[in-house]
C-alpha cells in the first residue's frame, strides 16, 4: 500500500500561463497559450504531432530557452511567482517543476540508488541518512521500491525500459517537485507497464500537479481530470477531460478526437 | 528466367562476401603478426646487448660507449618522467578547453578554435623543437624557474640552477603537443554525449557546471580516457622536440630543472655514431626496453583504470 509521502505533500501549486509564445529561431511554434492548470490535479495536453505540445511543456519549466536560437515570450506563473521574471533563476524552477521524458534517461554511469539520489546532490544535501529515506520514499512513490530494493546499487541501465521510466520518475521526484511535467512517459512503452505510469500518475496527484502530454486519448480520458487540445501552436480548446471528450465545443477538437486527422 | 536461376544467381552473389572476408581476416591477422615481427627482429638485432648485459641493462645507469658499458635506467627515469609531466599539465589543460568547446563555446566560434588546435596538431615535430629552444627555453629559464624556485624551491623537484634546458621543458612541450589530441577526441565524445542525458541533468535543477560534471563527463568517460591513452602512446614515442629541450644528460636527478635524456631521444642521437657491434646492439636493446615500458605503462594505466571505474559503465539502450 502507498503512503502519502510527507516530503511531497505540503506547498505544491498549480500553473498559469499567460499568453505564452515560443520560437525555434524563425518558427513560431506557440502562438499565445493561456492556461490554468489547476494544482493537485492531472492535466493532460493532446494535438497531433508537431502542434507544441512538448514545447509548451518545455516552456513552463524554462528548458525551452536552453535551444540555440529558441525564445519565449509571455508569462508562466508558478503559484503567484512568474517563472519568466527577471530575478527567476531557470535552476530554482526546474528544482520546483519535475520533467520526465519520452524516453527513459537514467545516467547510464550511476547506480538505481545515485540516479535517485541524484538531484539531492545537486542540491547539496550531505545528510546519508535523510538521502537514504529519501530515495526510499520516491522510489516507493514511483511504484519501483519492491522490484528494486534488493539491488539499489545495480546500474540504473540494468533495469527494463518501463522500470527505468518509473526510475526516472522517482528522481525527478526525490528533489520534491511541487510540479511534474510528463512529456508522453508511456509512449514507449507495453500496455502493462502503460498502465502503471498511468496509475502511478494518478497517484501522485494526490501530492503534487502533474502536466502529461500525450498521443493516446484513451490514456488522456484515463488518466486527466483536465485536457487542452492544442493544435499549430494553439490552445483550441481546454475543460474538464470529460466535457472535452463527449461534448467538445471547437469542430476542430471534435474532428480531432474522433479521429477525423491527426 | 527460371526461379532456380534467379535463386542460383543470387548464391553466386553471395560467394562474393567470401574473398570479402578472407581479406579482412588477413589484415586483422596482419596487425599482431606485424608486432610479432618486429619484437622478433629486436631481439635478434639486440641479443649480444642482451646476451651481455641481461636484466641489469634495465637497473644499470652507466652510459659509455668507449668502455662498452650500457645501462639505461636513467634513460627509463627520462621517459617516463617527461611523460608523466606531460600529461599532468596536458590532461587538465585539454580537458578544460574540450569541455569548453563541447558545452560553452557558441557554434560559430567552435570551428575557428577547433581549426587552431588541429593546426597545433600538424605542427611536424622538429618545428616546435626550434620554437622550444628559442623561446620556450629561456622563457622558462629567465621566467618560470626562477618563479618556481622562488615560490617552491623547499622541494627538491625545483631545486638546482634554472638552466632552461631539462626535465621541465621537455614536459612541457610534450604537453603542448598531446594537449590537441585530449582536446580533439574528448571534444567529438563530449558532443557525442545524448542530448537526453544533459536534459535529464537540467531538468533536476542542474547549472551549466554540473550538468556538465554529473551527466557529460561520466558518459563520456570511456572516450576521454581513450584519449589519455592515445596521448600518453605519443609522449612516450616523441623523439625529436624532445632530444631538442631535454639536454641529453643520463642521469636521474629529482629536480625538474636538471637535464635528462630519452630512450627515443638516445637512439636518434647516437644511432649512427654507433660504430661497435655491442654499441648498435645496446641501442637495439633499449629500442626493445622502450617497445616493453611502453607496453608495461598502457597495461598499467588500464589495470588502473578499470579499477577506479568499475560500476556500471555499459549503456543499454
Ligand atoms: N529543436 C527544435 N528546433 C527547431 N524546431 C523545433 C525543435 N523542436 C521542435 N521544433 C518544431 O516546433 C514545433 C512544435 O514541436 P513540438 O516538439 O512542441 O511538437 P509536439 O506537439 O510535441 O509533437 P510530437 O507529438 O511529435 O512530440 C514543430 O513544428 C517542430 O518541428
Ligand atoms: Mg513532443
Amino acid at each position: 500500500m502507498q503512503t502519502r509521502t510527507p516530503a511531497l505533500i505540503d506547498h505544491t501549486t498549480g500553473i498559469q500561463a499567460q499568453d505564452v509564445h515560443a520560437w525555434f529561431d524563425r518558427l513560431h511554434a506557440l502562438r499565445g497559450i493561456s492556461m490554468t492548470v489547476p494544482e493537485r490535479k492531472v492535466t493532460a495536453v493532446i494535438g497531433p504531432s508537431g502542434c507544441g505540445k512538448s514545447t509548451f511543456l518545455r516552456c513552463i519549466n524554462r528548458m525551452h530557452e536552453l535551444v540555440p536560437e529558441a525564445r519565449v515570450s509571455g508569462r508562466v506563473l508558478l503559484g503567484q511567482e512568474n517563472v519568466y521574471d527577471e530575478a527567476a533563476d531557470p535552476v530554482l524552477v526546474r528544482r520546483r517543476i519535475g520533467m520526465v521524458f519520452q524516453k527513459a534517461n537514467p545516467f547510464p554511469t550511476m547506480s538505481i540508488y545515485n540516479n535517485v539520489a541524484a538531484g539531492l546532490t545537486l542540491a547539496g544535501e550531505r545528510d546519508r541518512r535523510k538521502v537514504e529515506q529519501i530515495v526510499e520514499q520516491s522510489l516507493r512513490a514511483a511504484a519501483l521500491w519492491d522490484e528494486v530494493k534488493d539491488r539499489l546499487h545495480k546500474p540504473g541501465t540494468s533495469l527494463s525500459g518501463g522500470q527505468q521510466q518509473r526510475l526516472c520518475i522517482a528522481r525527478a521526484l526525490a528533489v520534491s517537485p511541487e510540479v511534474l511535467l510528463m512529456d508522453e512517459p508511456a509512449s514507449a512503452l507495453d500496455p502493462a507497464s502503460t498502465l502503471r505510469i498511468e496509475e502511478l500518475a494518478r497517484e501522485l496527484a494526490n501530492d503534487i500537479t502533474i502536466v502529461i502530454v500525450t498521443h493516446n486519448m484513451q490514456q488522456a480520458a484515463r488518466v486527466s481530470d483536465f485536457t487542452g487540445f492544442f493544435l499549430d501552436g494553439e490552445l483550441i480548446e481546454y475543460g474538464p477531460t470529460n466535457d472535452l471528450f463527449t461534448k467538445p465545443r471547437d469542430r476542430r477538437t471534435e474532428d480531432y478526437i474522433t479521429g477525423r486527422f491527426g | 528466367m527460371s526461379v532456380a536461376g534467379r535463386v542460383a544467381a543470387g548464391s553466386s552473389a553471395r560467394t562474393g562476401d567470401r574473398p570479402f572476408q578472407l581479406l579482412l581476416a588477413v589484415m586483422a591477422a596482419a596487425v599482431p603478426l606485424i608486432i610479432g615481427a618486429v619484437l622478433v627482429a629486436l631481439i635478434a638485432a639486440a641479443s649480444p646487448a642482451i646476451q651481455r648485459f641481461g636484466v641489469g641493462f634495465f637497473v644499470t645507469s652507466t652510459w659509455d660507449p668507449v668502455a662498452e658499458e650500457f645501462g639505461v635506467l636513467p634513460f627509463i627515469y627520462g621517459t617516463l618522467v617527461s611523460s608523466a609531466l606531460a600529461l599532468l599539465i596536458a590532461v587538465p589543460l585539454g580537458l578544460g578547453v574540450a569541455i569548453f568547446l563541447a558545452e560553452l563555446v557558441p557554434g560559430w566560434l567552435r570551428a575557428p578554435i577547433t581549426f587552431f588546435v588541429e593546426l597545433l596538431a600538424a605542427i611536424p615535430s622538429v618545428v616546435i623543437g626550434l620554437w622550444g629552444i628559442f623561446v620556450l627555453v629561456p622563457w622558462v629559464r629567465t621566467t618560470l624557474e626562477p618563479l618556481l624556485k622562488s615560490t617552491l624551491g623547499f622541494l627538491p623537484l625545483f631545486s638546482g640552477p634554472p638552466l632552461g634546458i631539462g626535465m621541465l621543458t621537455a614536459g612541457l612541450i610534450l604537453a603542448a603537443m598531446v594537449v590537441p589530441f585530449i582536446v580533439a577526441v574528448s571534444t567529438e565524445v563530449m558532443r557525442a554525449v545524448p542530448r537526453a542525458q544533459r536534459e535529464g541533468a537540467l531538468a533536476l535543477g542542474a547549472t551549466m557546471w554540473e550538468t556538465t560534471r554529473t551527466a557529460v563527463l561520466p558518459y563520456a568517460r570511456s572516450g576521454i580516457i581513450g584519449a589519455i591513452f592515445l596521448a600518453l602512446a605519443r609522449a612516450l614515442g616523441e623523439t625529436m622536440a624532445v632530444t631538442m629541450v631535454i639536454g641529453n644528460v643520463p642521469q636521474i636527478k629529482a629536480s625538474l630543472f636538471a637535464p635528462a635524456y630519452t630512450i627515443p631521444a638516445v637512439i636518434a642521437n647516437e644511432f649512427t655514431e654507433a660504430t661497435s657491434d655491442l654499441y648498435v646492439a645496446a641501442l637495439i636493446y633499449a629500442g626493445l626496453v622502450l617497445f616493453i615500458v611502453t607496453v608495461a605503462v598502457n597495461a598499467l594505466a588500464r589495470l588502473l583504470v578499470s579499477r577506479v571505474a568499475r560500476g556500471p559503465a555499459q549503456i543499454r539502450e
